[in-house]
């Protein structure tokens, strides 16, 4: 493991995703993705008396799900890496508390997944652990109550504002692929705070992509990568307005991504049939979008290298009454099948 | 397209970028829905006159059966659709007001009676009270001594 340029890791035994899982809430299951996700619910509540509770019983399951799946008992687990979008992190330490595996608890808004793999992979790399656990979660419901207004409030929506998605998306890295065909991390780039003075709470887009933008040409420059070299550049939650504002302004730096730039807020939901206007967003955006729908590309090689960025909006409600515009972040973990066919 | 450098060209750019509210849309179904509400009122009242209440006791009982429809609605869930269709139009009237203080009730109970109810409930309705009291008490103290 060796730092590259300004702030990228090269990571020279490359963790591999031994396994990932998704599940997603009702309304994400009616999206154009539903078929590709591990489980998918029929009610928010999932049969808990809060929002609050039943995020947190999302993220648990979801986190028993993957380890499941990937044939490693719990036991071997070294290390875990979560967080989510409500105050102190509680849908991830709450419903990770008797899981016994020592637990990080991070926060990085939506960018949250990918900040998981970022720590996880170098733990990996480094030796200090086998086997890391990333986890997040969002929930509309409970993020909608903490952030906003509550649901049975009869307000309008504005078109820039985007759907925070209800869900969970996990996953293992591991040093080994236990023979199998697996997909690993190869570069780590951590993003810089980038605030361009959005103060519009409805418009997270626009405030993410910057933030975005800094680490992407970062990576460029620090790897010594072109965008062409990606079979996919995804990111987390920019939604149709900060995925055309990302999109514009690469170009303008002399970075053209329009054909393999996409991003999980876009691809998550059908925007005019499920009125999501600008799209979705939450942890757990590109947490499934990755899990249920990118891994599955990546195992089946049709797709075969990928740069993955997670985007996150680092405010709270306080800040936003408090008039504070709002910092971005975003991290990127390029993945790639590097294994021979 | 040229490249942005400062925060002022990136928030202008980000305005261009950023799709408005269909307002022409909005205003009209604000108005036809915030007219049928306002000529429901108007039919209990004529109803309670035609029953031989007066004026006052009249307008008492608009208010309690608009408020009672709308919290009954809110509860239903259905509220949130009406007001997502007529913006100000069902937000504006008492059904607005009704609906302010029984969501926040609906969404906090999970934090039991006391603090979750009772100490959210005012949330959204809160600043209303406090300005529209406000401004009621400034009024009458005008009215008082100077008209």
């Amino acid at each position: 493991m060796r730092k590259l340029g300004n702030q990228t890791i090269l990571l020279e035994n490359p963790p591999y995703i031994l396994e990932t899982s998704s599940i997603v809430g009702p309304k994400e299951a009616q999206g154009p993705l539903a078929k590709y996700f591990d489980q998918c619910l029929e009610d928010e509540f999932w049969g808990e008396k809060t929002w609050e509770k039943a995020e947190s019983k999302i993220i648990k399951e979801n986190v028993n799900a993957v380890i499941a799946k990937s044939g490693i008992p719990s036991t071997e687990i070294d290390y875990c890496f979560a967080g989510d979008l409500l105050n102190q992190c509680i849908s991830s330490s709450f419903g990770l508390r008797e899981i016994n595996i020592p637990f990080f608890g991070i926060f990085g808004a939506c960018s949250t997944f990918v900040e998981g793999m970022c720590l996880g992979s170098i733990f990996v790399d480094s030796g200090a652990a086998k086997n890391v656990l990333c986890a997040t979660s969002s929930h509309f419901c409970s993020a909608e109550k903490q952030f906003r207004f509550p649901l049975e409030l009869g307000n309008q929506r504005p078109q820039s504002s985007q759907w925070t998605v209800t869900g969970s998306g996990a996953a293992i890295l591991s040093n080994t692929n236990l023979g199998k065909n697996c997909p690993q991390i190869t570069y780590v780039t951590p993003g810089k705070i980038v605030d361009m003075g959005v103060k519009d709470g409805n418009n997270m887009g626009a405030a993410m992509a910057p933030a975005a933008l800094d680490t992407l040409i970062t990576h460029f420059k620090d790897t010594g990568r072109k965008p062409s070299y990606y079979d996919a550049i995804i990111t987390g939650d920019l939604g149709y307005i900060g995925k055309e504002i990302l999109q514009e302004m690469a170009e303008t730096k002399g970075y053209n991504i329009k054909s393999n730039y996409d991003d999980c807020g876009v691809l998550m939901f059908d925007k005019d049939a499920q009125d999501t206007h600008a799209g979705g967003s939450g942890c757990a955006c590109i947490g499934t979008v990755f899990s249920g729908y990118f891994y599955r590309q990546l195992k089946e090689r049709k797709i075969n290298r990928i740069l993955l960025m997670a985007t996150g909006a680092l405010m709270n409600s306080t800040s936003s009454q408090q008039g504070e515009s709002i910092p971005g972040i975003a991290h990127a973990v390029a993945i790639e099948n590097i294994t021979n066919k | 397209m040229k490249s942005i450098e400062t925060k002022q060209e990136y928030l202008d750019y980000v305005d261009k970028k950023s799709p408005n509210s269909p307002i022409l849309r909005n205003c009209f179904n604000a108005f036809w829905v915030g007219g049928l509400i306002c000529s429901i009122g108007q039919l209990i009242f004529d109803f309670c006159q035609y029953k031989g209440l007066d004026d006052t006791m009249s307008s008492t009982v608009v208010s309690i059966i608009l408020i009672g429809i709308a919290a009954l609605l809110t509860a239903l869930n259905i509220f949130n659709k009406i007001g997502k269709f007529a913006g100000a139009g069902s937000l504006v009237p008492i059904t607005g007001f009704a609906n302010s203080i029984v969501s926040p009730a609906i969404e906090y109970k999970s934090e039991g009676y006391v603090m979750g109810v009772g100490g959210k409930m005012f949330t959204v309705a809160g600043p209303v009270l406090v300005f529209g009291i406000s401004t009621s008490v400034i009024v009458g103290i005008i009215t008082l001594f100077f008209i």
